[in-house]
């Protein structure tokens, strides 16, 4: 019982920690970290570093939540958490 | 036939389309609540615990969207150009923070409050007591915003008094919040967001078909001109804003540290607000705490991903409009909101003409950053109920934030003040009245703010952030992710951060402990983005202080350990 709540929650952490990175990457990095390098090419109308940080960092930030649902909602089933 | 249609319009007239759309959604929120009473405590302060997650996440978006979000947002990206990335960004990842982080373990917790978590999780009435003193800072601070939000669009679009819209505003506010407590406010607050969504779009696509001929304005600020001159929009406003002497608008001029560190104290802030925390305990399952972050983000990015193009479309549509022009031909609604003070013009050079430059020395025209979302329907000459859908819109944005901070003021005063610290014995009876009475004074409060702001709202509203980011979120962080936290560390912690955060709002924004400008910011960083600093100095002391104290008792240790397993959630308890 304690072993399946400990390896539930590694599991559980593992995903936390890779999706924190994505959302570092687009908003700290794309959007400001290294805008004006990304501002050298561009996406349409957009300097893409300025992209990231008005639009693209936004899209992603959705999108990692979705996952992060859908993640965890097959671990709960996985370990019987699901009701 | 164009004159014709113009003339049937036309005779309604904005301010009277203003009263039928405001009527209209008044109407509307009164029934809701009238619908939704609450019948018991847990009603009052979570809905009853039932909410479904779409129902939640409309609740929380539009709770989320203020006033400022709604009104002056746009307004300032609009004059800051690249810059206002710091509140797109900071204002919506923090719900991935809340989604990953925060939400489904608060909910499985499974109590009304978030002072409630940290007096439980660090076993001391001391920690609450600290809890309840951040809740209701950071609520009150901001609902006076709101207030004075609600007051100026009765102002401008009504041609009321500013003071007679604060009390329409309490009125409908007390109404509903009182009545329905949670439940009612869950319920308005699903209307409130259609309303507000409508009228940012719809003025937001007219403006982009007209400049681009690109219906979704997220696309239409990176396209070309619908002049067929094969310009990008924003290349044209690159130009336009470099030859009046501003910033290239896609570049900002904020220094990259500050950006980072303001960008994170939002985001962080943003997770650690008590009126968006406790939306997560009104849903039934854990799972369903998680979803309905995912559809509050959603749904709050469909505006905020809008909001930057509406900046640009204003901003080029404002230059274009007024510079070099003579004041003499300027278009009916500049005259309009120079009555109110929000634009003024003085001919430096007397030559009749609009000099609209960075250079302050020669500078003519100030523009409010208000005015940039409720003029623009006028500037883009956009029918007469558009601009009042915008009026409609900005109100369903400010009542729904005032009415969900109200509802943390009065929980924090009769659930974890009163039932918690000084009555544990009262009646589910008397406690709901008790909730009842604080929220009535919290809207006179609140009220009162509105008619006589305090000079320092504006400063304020950061400080919200700045305390939040510093207080609740590293000790409720530390208390799911860190079993050992003990009660020794989170309370210093909390109350390090935010004194050092007050402390550096005060020096820099009202002079106190000898004041100091720009040049004296620790690292380059402003008092806006100091939360991240403070935040980072509440982290430190909580882990060294509880290196030397005693560990937490073993049943708080298994408590921590219980929250982190997503079955067996029941229902939110006292």
């Amino acid at each position: 019982m304690k072993n399946k709540a400990k390896s539930y929650w590694k599991e559980n952490i593992r995903y936390v920690l890779v999706l924190m990175f994505i959302w570092f990457i687009v908003s700290f990095g794309a959007g400001i970290i290294f805008k004006d390098l990304l501002n050298e090419f561009k996406l349409g109308g957009f300097k893409l570093g300025f992209w990231f940080a008005q639009q693209g960092a936004m899209y992603v930030f959705v999108i990692l939540i979705f996952v992060y649902v859908h993640l965890m909602n097959k671990l709960d089933k996985k370990y019987g958490y699901d009701e | 036939m164009v004159m014709m249609n113009s003339f049937l319009l036309g005779s309604i007239g904005v301010q009277n389309w203003t009263y039928i759309l405001v009527g209209i959604t008044f109407t509307l929120y009164i029934g809701i609540a009238i619908w939704s009473r609450a019948g018991s405590t847990k009603e009052f302060y979570v809905a009853g615990g039932g909410v479904s997650p779409l129902a939640n996440g409309m609740a929380t978006a539009a709770d989320w969207m203020s006033a400022a979000s709604f009104i002056s947002m746009a307004g300032i990206i609009s004059f800051s150009g690249y810059d206002g990335a710091v509140y797109l960004m900071g204002w919506t990842g923090g719900y991935v923070l809340l989604a990953l982080l925060l939400a489904p373990y608060l909910r499985k917790f499974g109590k009304f409050t978030v002072p409630d978590f940290i007096g439980d999780r660090y076993y001391s009435n001391a920690a609450r007591l600290v809890g309840v003193i951040c809740a209701l800072i950071v609520s009150f601070t901001y609902v006076a915003g709101q207030m004075r939000g609600v007051g100026l669009v009765f102002s401008r679009f009504l041609e009321v008094d500013i003071n007679t819209g604060v009390i329409i505003g309490m009125i409908i506010v007390l109404f509903y919040a009182v009545l329905g407590g949670m439940k009612g406010i869950t319920y308005t607050q699903v209307a409130q967001y259609c309303v507000l969504i409508f009228a940012f779009m719809v003025p937001a696509i007219f403006i982009s078909i007209q400049m681009t001929g690109n219906p979704v304005p997220q696309l239409g600020f990176g396209a070309q001109l619908a002049d067929g001159s094969g310009t990008y929009l924003l290349d044209k406003l690159d130009g336009l804003s470099t030859a009046l002497g501003f910033a290239e608008y896609t570049e900002g001029s904020k220094s990259l540290v500050d950006v980072f560190a303001i960008t994170l104290a939002l985001m962080v802030g943003t997770a650690g607000l008590p009126h968006v925390i406790v939306r997560f305990f009104t849903v039934k399952r854990v799972k369903d705490a998680r979803k309905s972050a995912g559809i509050a983000l959603l749904l709050i990015v469909i505006l905020y991903t809008t909001a930057p193009a509406v900046a640009v479309f204003a901003r080029t549509n404002m230059i274009e409009t007024v510079s070099n022009q003579p004041y003499a031909n300027m278009p009916e609604w500049f005259k309009k909101w120079e009555t109110t003070g929000l634009i003024t013009f003085t001919d430096k050079n007397n030559d009749g003409l609009i000099q609209y430059v960075a250079n302050e020395q020669v500078n003519e025209l100030t523009v409010d950053n208000d005015i940039m979302v409720l003029a623009n329907p006028e500037i883009a000459k956009l029918p007469d109920w558009v601009i009042a859908l915008v009026a409609a819109g900005a109100l369903a944005a400010a009542l729904s934030t005032a009415a969900g901070l109200l509802l943390v003021i009065s929980a924090s005063v009769s659930h974890d003040l009163i039932k918690k610290i000084i009555n544990p014995k009262i009646s589910d009876k008397n406690e709901l009245i008790a909730a009842r009475l604080a929220a009535v004074v919290a809207v006179c409060v609140a009220g009162y703010f509105g008619i006589n702001p305090p000079g320092f709202v504006a400063a304020t509203v950061a400080l919200a952030f700045g305390l939040a980011a510093a207080s609740f979120f590293p000790a409720i962080i530390l208390g799911i992710f860190y079993k050992k936290m003990n009660k020794e560390g989170a309370i210093s912690g909390m109350i390090i951060g935010i004194l050092s955060m007050l402390f550096y709002m005060t020096k820099f924004k009202f002079g106190w402990f000898g004041g100091g400008t720009k040049a004296d910011w620790w690292l380059g960083i402003s008092p806006e983005g100091f939360g991240t600093i403070a935040m980072l100095l509440n982290f430190i002391v909580s882990i060294v202080i509880m290196k030397f104290t005693p560990a937490p008792p073993q049943a708080v240790q298994d408590l921590v350990e219980n929250i982190r397993i997503p079955s067996n959630a029941g229902e939110a308890t006292h």
